[in-house]
């Protein structure tokens, strides 16, 4: 399949607006100037685009949900990429940045946006420097500002960098973030298409979504929606991590299925060894074992099987992992993360980390399992955000594939996997 | 007392906004980039810049754990990625190993105040795990061997 958002991952330079606009880069925004609001809108519904942030919703709705008669609009671009096992915004933006303001130029343009905002995490500080270098670009060569390329449209773009909340990744929170405050979930409705930043619509797309727009414009929706799977079409990036022997960002279409990503594209199994269990979208999808692995990668598919496409994180466990160590990892994760707004996940996060932590290190008590069964119950559904949900998810799926290795460990206190990795205790 | 320079960068970033609060956060990571940690001073200073109470800096540099609020840190941040992907590959070797060659623990810093140790989430670098951020750079595919040349490297 011909690149379509990491065409320019292997071009030394390609991240200038030189090579940008020499391989075709901004057509998509003059075209777009020609058609109306309105059409635009209605193109990127018909090709079926759906977020790529992880939760699946239709994009083209998503903007017709923006009232025209408010100003102003704003759009925020999502690049707080912090899921676990995730590191495909960080290429678009690292290696074809112009593709990125391209998109989120005609997604301004198409719901009336004069500002837009891309929210990178602080982490990524090599990226917000390559955002920053492609956007002074961008407004030398009149793409940006006022009457862009001689138009009646204006827009700017600025980068807000966060500074170490996953929680900022929630849209509501994101928002909150960006008007300085601490990145805590708003309660929905409204809905931040109708009350966003600064209590204007706002639409909040991901980097990848916004990167698929160009080339929807440019293709047309009929070609977007000939790529990949019938109900969520168009290119995916995977990003795979783990026990494998070719780690990496891959770009293939929606719905490839996860055993070919994992031993055609990531080359296998390290060592040889045999595939334990797969996380198929970011450390909050529910794991898959081996007898999953046909399962096409797309939203409906991984959601029918109890898991989720998420954010296309693929992380792949080996038969000598410790499936407990792994699920206290995770959930150390969510106990971190958690933003402490509401009592579920505050509290519960916080008490499932502490026994996962004293049944890996050989102190569980009998009961254990049931105790995080019954935590889990507390949580899930009772929170003001998807973050607990999603230590719940996670950790329910390390119990329904391998609940004996966590009877194991209670009652043995020692591990049932072959070694394990790392040696967590020495430095805890 | 904030420099001028930093001031001036502050200003810089207000037109950014529609408000002087939204300008917290970025303020924020221009004092820390220059001093390494923020101090209860500079947050008094950003809340009379920016029109707020300084409570309300405080929470912003308490909640995003990036910020070295009341906290100095060494010259050089060693954080080691520590989540799945990374410690599937080895991170806890990585974070035991820099804890001996520099004879501190997690969270500590070395007495010549050169470097501080802080393991953290993961930071979207895992096809290339295990790997750390010191200051601003990542690290990836780290080993004993590469991580020897890269402290030596930071003076």
């Amino acid at each position: 399949m011909e690149k379509i958002l990491l065409k320019n991952l292997n071009n030394p330079g390609g991240h200038t607006l030189d090579n940008y606009i020499a391989g075709g880069g901004y057509r998509a925004v003059k075209e777009a100037l020609k058609l109306g609001h309105d059409h635009i809108i209605q193109m990127v519904k018909d090709s079926g685009l759906r977020g790529r942030g992880g939760a699946g919703f239709p994009t083209g709705l998503k903007w017709s949900f923006i009232p025209k008669e408010v100003y102003p609009k704003y759009l925020c671009c999502n690049a707080d990429e912090g899921e676990p096992g995730t590191f495909k915004d960080r290429g678009i933006i690292e290696y074809d940045p112009h593709l990125l303001l391209e998109g989120m130029i005609i997604a301004s343009y198409a719901i009336g946006a004069i500002s837009a905002y891309i929210y990178i995490r602080g982490e990524f500080a090599f990226g917000a420097k390559r955002l920053w270098e492609a956007i002074k670009e961008a407004y030398e060569k009149g793409l940006l500002g006022k009457n862009i390329l001689g138009s009646d449209f204006s827009i700017d773009i600025y980068v807000h960098r966060g500074f170490g909340a996953y929680i900022c990744g929630e849209e509501t929170a994101l928002l909150e973030s960006i008007e300085g405050f601490r990145g805590q979930p708003r309660k929905k409705p409204p809905f931040p298409a109708v009350w966003g930043l600064y209590g204007k619509p706002t639409v909040i797309n991901n980097v990848e979504t916004l990167s698929c727009i160009p080339s929807i414009i440019l293709n047309g929706p009929k070609w977007f929606s000939s790529m990949g799977s019938e109900k969520s079409p168009g290119p995916k990036l995977y990003c795979v991590s783990g026990h494998v022997n070719r780690p990496g960002l891959y770009e293939l279409p929606m719905g490839t299925p996860l055993r070919e990503i994992v031993y055609n594209h990531a080359g296998g199994i390290k060592g040889g060894r045999n595939l334990k269990a797969v996380i198929p979208g970011g450390v909050t999808a529910p794991m898959l074992i081996e007898k999953e692995l046909d399962v096409p990668m797309d939203f409906d598919s991984l959601a029918k099987i109890g898991s989720m496409l998420g954010s296309g994180g693929v992380v792949v466990m080996d038969d000598t992992t410790c499936m407990v160590k792994a699920a206290y990892i995770i959930n150390r994760f969510f106990s971190h993360e958690s933003c402490g707004k509401c009592t579920p996940c505050r509290e519960g996060t916080h008490w499932m980390t502490e026994v996962l932590k004293r049944i890996e290190y050989g102190e569980g008590k009998p009961g254990d399992v049931e105790l995080l069964e019954g935590v889990c119950a507390n949580i899930f559904g009772r929170t003001f955000c998807p973050l607990g949900d999603g230590a719940v998810m996670a950790l329910r799926g390390a119990l329904k594939n391998f609940r004996d290795e966590f009877a194991y460990h209670v009652e043995n206190k020692r591990c049932a996997a072959r070694g394990g990795f790392g040696a967590i205790g020495v430095w805890e | 007392m904030l420099s001028e320079k930093v001031r001036g960068e502050i200003r810089g970033v207000l037109r950014n906004y529609k408000n002087l609060r939204s300008a917290c956060m970025a303020a924020l990571q221009i004092i820390q980039r220059e001093a390494g940690h923020i101090t209860e001073a500079d947050m008094s200073d950003v809340a009379s810049l920016l029109g707020v109470n300084p409570v309300q800096v405080e929470e912003v540099g308490a909640f995003y754990t990036m910020y070295n609020v009341r906290k100095p840190v060494g010259r050089h941040h060693i954080q080691v990625c520590t989540n799945l992907s990374c410690s599937l590959l080895g991170a806890g070797h990585i974070v035991n190993f820099i804890e001996r060659l520099l004879k501190i623990k997690t969270g500590g810093t070395t007495q010549d105040k050169r470097f501080t140790l802080s393991t953290v989430e993961c930071l979207g670098s895992c096809a290339t795990a295990p790997m750390m951020q010191v200051d601003e750079d990542y690290y990836e595919n780290l080993t004993e061997e590469r991580i020897n040349e890269i402290l030596d490297g930071l003076k």
